[in-house]
């Protein structure tokens, strides 16, 4: 048990300091008002303390007044508004060029995946001075991804992605919480986040064995589940080309137009007939029940670097997905030379 | 009529009116359904309690002193079903609603008694589910009941602590009709709208509330119940449902439900704070306008429990705004109740004494409201310690609070008999610091990060679980106190006489205890409430 | 003290203004006219409180009909609308009845009270009969969602003795031949979702009728006592107004559950 106690979590990343001036700022408000209405009671009570000589004096309001407390706290109010919602959407947005991880929540742990295959099961490493994009998804019920030390906190729901980011600044060990109640060990739902300096987190990334990219695992996927069968880029194609899909607006055929992000990837995988691409036929199965979730983050990040290669190039002359496939997994295998670190491999995987 | 000095026992009221366990049972009196309230929430408080205490014990060590994980989650879900729907629900306007709201008004009763006893019947019932959840091994969904964790995940027996709160809706819904009808259509002449004492406009409020969010959760429930008998999928994700639809549902009805839990107390906090400052209140209309804002407003701002649950940044951002205009009404009845007391004429009886410690500690809970409609801020301590204190501060330090000033200022009118002074100011004062001492630290705990329902936790949060444990068991003795001197005063009590506080408002011109019929003559009311000093103006000409 | 002076007493206390006083006046009403506007307000509060319970469904049952439009359709489709109407001009009728009730109880006229107390309550056992005869179908198709009663949810036909029965994908197709077969059975299996909100909906206004049959039986008890006349007929002016809640709730989950998109059907 330490000597002191400590009022503030470490501030750990970007925004952390940010988040704590708000609240430093609400503290001040609050005890500014606390202590003028204890002050006030405090005064009032000795000063007309009940005497025989003395008679209350009957007010009966003053609008003045009420006008002036209803308008003093309402500016107030805006105030804190304002400037918690601009927090919030910088903290909702995270930069483009922003590291991806993909977390699976389930009862009662965390599973991390990189694009490059790592995996790890209750503890995220993470480099420092970059933006951190954590894509997340529960297979069970609703958990919640929260790092007190980054001021950061997401619900991780069961149908569809959420993502939070953040980028750390020094590097250490930090607290990760489950923070929404999730049944019997909700409590012991708890890892760590590792953050590191860039060229520690290098050597860590490539000091395990990765049993190829998630990139390349998804494209495994997706010819063992015959996805390649109708996803081809040649004209007689029954299903729409997936090369270049990935952030693009998609125009279904019930006229509302969609952008392709991972949860619209994801729905067209689990429920196809949802959202039909324009001039397709709804004809592919679902694949609901059939895949794990894992199994979805690799065909998502398959078909989303399926487009990193097409941002060059009209639409129609391009080559085939195999090809950009090739050339990316190659890039991607280059960059991180995959060997696995943590070689927990769960059995909800590539079945 | 009487005056403050005749101290003797009326020779016949409502509660020598008829002995034995039929005259209770099958009352259609007010008085004593709300006395059948009384005890029954006061048995719920102590279970909830013992729960609270238990939860503080197994906090002691990091790793959990007393329970296996899932025994602890059991008890924070039944310490939760407990208080908000058998104690803080029913509370202030089941017990004193009851009682005081129709003599308030010059009414002989309720609108409808058999109603009001049937509601009574109704929570007992709802009560008797919870309890069987209980013995049949306790329920582990959190108060919260999110889904798919409780329709999917779980085997305890979650539809019948669900039952058991859906009954307890309706008993809730017949209490809020009943005062509604009775405030519209049972005023004695001359009790105008502008004379209703802010009592009877807090409870009204709260019946608005009452009657149009309870039946929202009711649905919800039974939409609960059935996913877990017939595996149909409305919140299920795997079978095509939403479960954040069910976190929309449940707040519709929950968020409103903490006004239920809170503005009855401000209600008696308007009449005690006039009572012992011997003054008409400050800014009556703005007062009991203040209460109707807040139920409005109370119900469009449910979406600020989830504003890391995965709702859109714009509905975020306008359940936010909304969340601060319904703030502000909240913070017009601290100014005025504080002005109230200015150049008043100050007495600090017990119940002034709690009314007091309201005003500080509601006034700390419902700022730190403000970081959690924070949006930026609130991504951080949303479902921490912090949210856990901020509540208690409005619950515990507001209206429990509230209900002891409230039932320390009725005793002597509902029993005839005044509590010991010197022994509840006591205890009033063992309660302030007690429960300072439990929930201050949870602020700090919540801001560093200790995430709410956790069994175990890491050591350097242990610090402040150990001062929040010790302040529990001080405000354990704090409330332990006056159940034993209010029991001791029912027969060794002072006879209070009529109106013991020279207060103003129906109920204190009748004898105490009250005749069973209330009034044996229809009052007729010729001026504003709480005229104190209205010796010295011209009288109305009644 | 003062106190005095705030507060007169009232010289026209109730016993002394109703020197008529009616044998179903309560102790804590001043006349019958409070007591009649107090029981008629009750109702219609609590008639709000209804409405909120059953909006909540309504608008769980809207959001999830934008979500699975097609399946919505398709399990509206399956439903047989002859009886849904049959049922509406049931209920309509028994409306009828109930608004003759009160007027026969306005007047004062105890057999005719009686008589159309019993003709409501004949046509809303009628409307439940009907209700059991739908479900009973709903069983035989296999459209029961979940998988506790029957055979389990399915939704592609083949469950029921009658082959061609209960075939929700086949609907789908009939709408629109150009739709796949693997779509038509994925549509059809999210249907259960439609018959989720079919029987809880249905189910929760039965309920209500079940609960109402139990009041006019009541009510018809004591209008057969001759309690009710042109003084005191609040009770079947009350349990009247109820009744037609619980209808008009039935004029909305009509054309939700059987009607609308229906004639997409042809196109």
């Amino acid at each position: 048990m330490q000597s002191t106690v400590p009022l503030f979590p470490e501030q750990a990343s970007t925004i952390a300091h940010h988040v704590d001036w708000l609240y430093l700022f609400l503290v001040a408000i609050t005890a500014f008002f606390s202590l003028l209405v204890a002050a006030l009671i405090l005064f009032f009570i000795i000063r007309y303390k009940r005497t025989p000589d003395r008679e209350a004096e009957q007010i009966h309001g003053s609008t003045l007044l009420e006008i002036v407390w209803t308008v003093i706290p309402l500016g107030i109010s805006m105030v804190i508004f304002v400037w918690a919602a601009v927090l919030y959407f910088h903290m909702q947005r995270p930069p483009s060029n922003a590291m991806e991880v993909y977390g699976v929540a389930k009862q009662w742990m965390w599973k991390f995946e990189y694009p490059g295959g790592q995996r790890e099961i209750n503890s995220l490493h993470v480099p420092i001075g970059r933006p951190v994009r954590v894509t997340l998804i529960s297979q069970d019920v609703i958990h919640s991804f929260f790092v007190p030390a980054f001021r950061v906190k997401q619900d991780v729901l069961p149908n569809r992605y959420m993502t939070t980011w953040f980028e750390a600044k020094e590097p250490g060990t930090y607290h990760l919480f489950c923070s929404q109640y999730c049944g019997t060990k909700h409590s012991a739902m708890i890892g760590e986040v590792v953050a590191m300096k860039p060229e520690d987190f290098a050597s860590w990334l490539t000091s395990g064995k990765a049993e190829g990219s998630l990139a390349a695992q998804g494209e495994k996927l997706f010819q063992q589940l015959g996805c390649a069968t109708c996803h081809r880029a040649d004209s007689g194609a029954r299903g729409p080309n997936l090369a270049g899909l990935y952030g693009r607006q998609v125009r279904l055929t019930d006229g509302h137009v969609v952008v392709a992000d991972d949860n619209y990837i994801r729905e067209s995988i689990l429920v196809p007939n949802a959202k039909v691409v324009s001039g397709f036929q709804p004809i592919m199965p679902t694949f609901q029940g059939m895949i794990s979730e894992e199994d979805l983050i690799q065909l998502s990040d398959y078909i989303k670097h399926l487009s990193a290669q097409q941002q060059e190039g009209p639409l129609n002359n391009r080559s085939t997905p195999e090809q950009i496939r090739d050339s990316e997994v190659k890039q991607v295998q280059d960059q991180m030379k995959q060997q696995d670190t943590v070689p927990q491999k769960t059995s909800g995987n590539n079945k | 009529m009487s005056t403050a000095t005749a101290n003797v026992m009326p020779a016949k009221h409502y509660l020598n009116d008829n002995y034995g366990i039929r005259s209770w049972l099958l009352t259609k009196d007010h008085k004593r359904i709300a006395v059948l309230y009384l005890a029954s929430i006061t048995v719920f408080f102590f279970i909830g309690g013992i729960y609270a205490a238990l939860i503080r014990l197994h906090l002691l060590t990091p790793q959990g002193a007393l329970f296996q994980a899932d025994t602890y989650n059991k008890l924070f879900t039944m310490h939760g079903v407990n208080m908000i729907f058998f104690f803080l629900v029913p509370s202030v306007p089941a017990v004193m609603g009851n009682f005081i709201l129709p003599i308030m008004i010059g009414a002989k009763d309720l609108a409808f008694p058999k109603i009001n006893l049937l509601s009574w019947y109704i929570y007992i019932g709802g009560a008797l589910f919870s309890l069987a959840a209980l013995v049949s091994g306790g329920v582990d969904t959190g108060w919260t009941f999110y889904t798919p964790l409780s329709t999917g995940f779980l085997r305890t027996p979650v539809t019948v602590l669900a039952i058991g709160v859906l009954i307890a809706g309706f008993s809730s819904i017949f209490t809020g009709l009943n005062f509604i009808v009775t405030v519209h259509r049972m005023r004695a002449p001359g009790m105008t709208w502008g004379r209703l004492p802010l009592f009877v406009w807090a409870n009204y409020a709260t019946s608005i509330i009452m009657i149009l969010g309870t039946p929202v959760l009711a649905i919800t429930l039974i939409l609960v119940a059935l996913e877990r008998a017939f595996h149909i999928g409305v919140f299920d994700p795997k079978l095509g449902g939403d479960p954040v639809l069910f976190q929309h549902m449940f707040w519709f009805y929950s968020h409103p439900a903490v006004y239920i839990m809170i503005l009855p107390g401000m209600g008696v906090i308007s009449e005690i704070i006039t009572c012992f400052s011997r003054k008409r209140v400050f800014g009556y209309p703005f007062i009991a306008f203040s209460s109707i804002a807040i139920a409005v407003f109370g119900f469009v701002v449910w979406a600020h429990h989830m504003f890391v649950a995965g709702i859109s940044v714009y509905s975020a951002l306008v359940f936010s705004l909304l969340s601060y205009a319904v703030a502000i009404p909240s913070a017009v009845k601290v100014f005025n109740w504080t002005a109230t007391m200015y150049k008043g004429s100050i007495s600090l009886q017990t119940p002034m004494l709690y009314a007091l410690a309201f005003i500080g500690l509601f006034t700390i809970g419902g700022l730190t409201g403000l970081f959690l409609a924070a949006l930026g801020l609130d991504i951080h301590i949303h479902d921490t310690y912090f949210v856990i204190a901020h509540f208690h501060y409005i619950m515990v330090g507001g209206m429990v609070t509230a209900y002891m000033g409230g039932l320390h200022f009725w005793w002597p009118k509902i029993t005839g008999r005044m509590y010991p002074e010197g022994w509840s100011k006591l205890s009033a004062l063992i309660v302030f610091i007690g429960f300072n001492l439990t929930f201050f630290p949870q602020f700090i705990l919540g801001y560093l990060g200790m995430p709410r329902r956790y069994a175990a936790y890491p050591p350097e949060f242990q610090v402040l679980n150990v001062l929040s444990t010790a302040g529990a068991s001080i405000l354990a003795v704090g409330f332990i106190m006056p159940a034993i001197y209010f029991i001791w005063s029912l027969k060794y009590g002072e006879v209070a006489g009529n109106n013991p506080w020279q207060a103003t408002g129906l109920e204190w011109e009748i004898s105490s205890p009250p005749p069973t019929h209330n009034f044996h003559e229809t009052p007729i009311v010729t001026t504003e409430p709480y005229h104190y000093g209205a010796e010295q103006e011209v009288p109305v000409v009644p | 003290m003062s106190h005095s002076s705030t507060t007169t007493t009232a010289n026209h206390s109730d016993s002394a203004t109703t020197a008529t006083h009616h044998p179903a006046l309560v102790h804590h009403f001043d006349n019958m006219e409070q007591q009649k506007e107090a029981a008629t307000f009750g109702m219609w509060v609590f008639l709000l409180t209804e409405i909120m319970m059953f909006g909540g469904l309504f608008v769980a049952y809207l959001i999830y009909r934008l979500k699975y439009y097609p399946a919505f359709v398709a399990g509206s489709t399956s439903i047989d609308v002859s009886w849904g109407f049959a049922n509406t001009l049931v209920l309509i009728g028994s409306s009828w009845t109930m608004a003759m009730a009160v007027w026969a109880a306005q007047t004062g006229k105890r057999k005719l009270q009686v008589l159309f107390i019993l003709g409501t309550m004949v046509l809303g056992t009628a409307f439940l009969g009907v209700k059991a005869k739908e479900y009973y179908e709903k069983y035989d198709e296999c459209h029961i969602p979940g998988h506790v009663i029957g055979k389990g949810f399915n939704a592609w036909g083949g469950c029921s003795a009658d082959k061609s029965k209960g075939n929700i994908a086949e609907e789908v197709i009939k709408r629109d031949h150009s739709i796949p077969e693997a779509s038509a059975v994925q549509t059809a299996k999210q249907s259960e979702m439609f018959f989720a909100f079919y029987f809880v909906m249905t189910g929760l206004h039965a309920t209500h009728m079940v609960i109402g049959l139990g009041v006019l039986a009541w009510l018809m008890w004591r209008a057969n006592r001759g309690e009710f006349g042109p003084e005191y007929f609040s009770p079947v002016e009350n349990v009247g107004l109820y009744w037609h809640f619980v209808d008009i709730v039935w004029i909305f989950l009509f054309p939700l559950l059987y009607l609308i998109s229906r004639h997409q059907h042809a196109g």
